[in-house]
């Protein structure tokens, strides 16, 4: 079995009073693409950046190829590849310029032409970074993270604030790393990134891993049930909810009643018998397969981002 | 060495698309040599090789401001942090804004001389290698004082504040604008405790005395140690996130910046060696004045001679 890029060993943080990171442990190998899903808050961010080397960690260990970022962060920084959350350039910098500015820092490092073209920045060669639109600064970002070529790239929240179609634009660069074989560590809050992007995922919460493995894992671990939401004209109880036939867990979420269920249809005629009983009324009714979502909800009672 | 000279050619080509840097480090200081020469010397050339010192000296001291502004602006913008996920050192970030800085603002002082010379016939610049040492360590050492002032205070707006309160003091007690020898004893002896004034004096003195760099020493000495200081408390100090505010103990260490000028304040207001020759300095030059307007009033027969020796070469 060869040895992990990335070994993060009981890990934690504080800032002040807040407890930003709390003894958390995971490995990554070489070619996967590892997320790290959770609310705004979990300590993702601080996790990362630790292992970029721009934080110190006040306990545990960490490893990234071969360096501890803690004491080699000079010598880590020529190996990884990083698209940060908010983080500019300076508005008067031309494209070009950037990658060619980035690329000077670098022993090893790509061709700014080649990286413009795989891009799609060709035609913003010339323009300032002021001038560039969300996507693009984006994207100009993700390529000056892979200007040294890295071995391992950590994308901090790389479509947050995006438009859809942008953000699908970025998932399909993000695909195409994922099938030049580069190691990846994303965090996000979205589940459909998580769900589309990683090989493995650890659902973090207050600073902890709660649940790590793939999606599927994850999902089947979660009982693999369908999830249906449905809004009533008054309200009920889930414990009596939870009695229906098929019906095997539910939660009310902002007054949202999310049923569980491993045979939905019979959960459903089971729900609209109930309601006549009890005078009350479907006021809507949405059925999803399950998702991470789930997982999270199950685990912390919570949504993503509530 | 690498990332030193392509960070410095980046803070350079940047500046030079700035409007605001046009007009802070040209048309100002050109404004304000035009009226120092033109308006306050009356294009006296003796007059205006006096005042050169103080409108060079003023040039350089504007070294600070910019170079704060332009770090604090950098870090709130989170560009600080994108060079710092990336193999680029503190002392990368802040050297190149002050080379970038030095290699922007000799041009002003070069045209500003060449006008000095040509447009208003001043005699002679004085010891040019002395006013290029002081021009030197006025600008990096300025310029590294603005950079402690980017890492002691957390927001744009603290370091405006900030800014204005050290401009202030040091453009009119150091000599830059009020002349030093019409301000009162207890100013004169305020203001030997800024470094600004040992600036001033020293470009005073390399071009209307020809002072050398050995007569120099204490100025070029006490400035180098000063540059010393503030670059080594300012890459102590540095900080690369917008949200990692400075502590209120770690602020007093900006007071450490006043170490040097203090300790030759102290030695000056004892020793009175500036006073006496910014004295001396004015004395002569009414002297000259009054001995030219004697003979604009009784010319001597000889004095219009082209080889006549003038005083004006003194």
């Amino acid at each position: 079995m060869p040895e992990p890029v990335i070994r993060v060993e009981n890990l934690s943080k504080r800032y002040g009073d807040v407890e930003a990171v709390r003894g958390v442990s995971f490995s990554v190998n070489e070619g996967e693409v590892f997320g790290l899903l959770g609310p705004n808050g979990a300590g993702k961010t601080s996790t990362i950046e630790i292992l970029e080397g721009l934080r110190n960690a006040d306990s545990g260990t960490a490893m990234v190829c071969g360096y501890d970022p803690a004491t080699d962060s000079d010598a880590l920084k020529h190996e990884i590849g990083a698209a940060l959350q908010s983080t500019a350039l300076p508005d008067k910098l031309r494209v070009m310029e950037a990658l060619k500015l980035f690329s000077s820092f670098y022993k090893r490092h790509k061709q700014p032409e080649e990286l413009l073209k795989r891009f799609g920045l060709e035609e913003k060669r010339n323009a300032f970074y002021s001038q560039l639109s969300g996507g693009q600064k984006q994207r100009l970002a993700l390529a000056i993270a892979l200007i040294n070529d890295p071995k391992v790239i950590f994308l901090d929240e790389p479509t947050a604030g995006l438009d859809p179609q942008v953000r699908r634009e970025i998932y399909d660069i993000i695909e195409e790393l994922r099938h030049d074989r580069k190691t990846i560590v994303l965090t996000t809050h979205y589940i459909e990134e998580a769900e589309r992007l990683c090989d493995r995922v650890a659902i973090v919460d207050h600073g902890k891993v709660i649940k790590e493995g793939t999606p599927s894992q994850l999902k089947q671990a979660s009982g693999d049930k369908t999830r249906i939401e449905v809004r009533l004209t008054k309200p009920e109880t889930d414990a009596a909810l939870k009695c229906l036939e098929g019906v095997s867990d539910c939660r009310i979420l902002n007054d949202v009643y999310v049923l569980h269920c491993a045979r939905p249809p019979q959960a459903i005629v089971a729900l609209v018998k109930y309601l006549e009983t009890q005078n009350n009324e479907l006021v809507g009714l949405e059925i999803s397969t399950p998702s991470l979502e789930d997982v999270f909800i199950e685990l912390t009672g919570r949504r993503l981002r509530d | 060495m690498t990332n030193l000279v392509t960070l410095t050619r980046m803070r350079m080509r940047l500046a030079m698309r700035n409007k605001m840097f046009f007009f802070f480090s040209l048309i100002m200081p050109m404004v304000f040599f035009f009226l120092y020469s033109a308006v306050f010397a009356k294009s006296d050339p003796n007059i205006v090789a006096y005042l050169l010192g103080p409108v060079l000296g003023l040039n350089v001291m504007g070294s600070f401001w910019g170079l704060s502004a332009a770090l604090v602006m950098f870090r709130e913008q989170g560009i600080l942090r994108r060079f710092h996920v990336s193999p680029v050192t503190e002392v990368d970030m802040l050297v190149s804004s002050i080379l970038a800085n030095y290699a922007l603002t000799l041009p002003t002082v070069i045209v500003e001389l060449l006008l000095a010379r040509f447009l208003f016939h001043v005699p002679s610049l004085g010891n040019l290698f002395s006013v290029w040492l002081l021009v030197t360590i006025g600008v990096v050492s300025f310029g590294s004082l603005g950079l402690v002032i980017a890492s002691v205070t957390n927001t744009m707006q603290e370091t405006q504040v900030l800014n204005q309160l050290l401009w202030l003091p040091l453009i009119f007690l150091s000599g830059a604008t009020i002349p030093f020898a019409s301000l009162s004893t207890v100013v004169q002896k305020i203001a030997l405790f800024l470094p600004a004034t040992y600036l001033v004096h020293g470009l005073k003195n390399a071009i209307v005395e020809a002072a050398s760099p050995g007569k120099l020493l204490v100025v070029i000495v006490s400035l180098s140690l000063w540059f010393v200081l503030t670059l080594f408390l300012s890459s102590q100090l540095f900080r690369w996130e917008p949200e990692a505010k400075i502590g209120r103990k770690a602020k007093l260490y900006v007071a450490a910046t006043a170490i040097p000028f203090f300790l030759l304040g102290l030695w000056e207001a004892k020793n009175g060696r500036v006073i006496a020759e910014e004295k001396a300095t004015i004395q002569r030059l009414d002297a000259a004045d009054k001995g030219k307007e004697k003979s604009e009033q009784h010319p001597k027969p000889d004095s219009t001679k082209p080889d006549a020796p003038s005083q004006d070469h003194n």
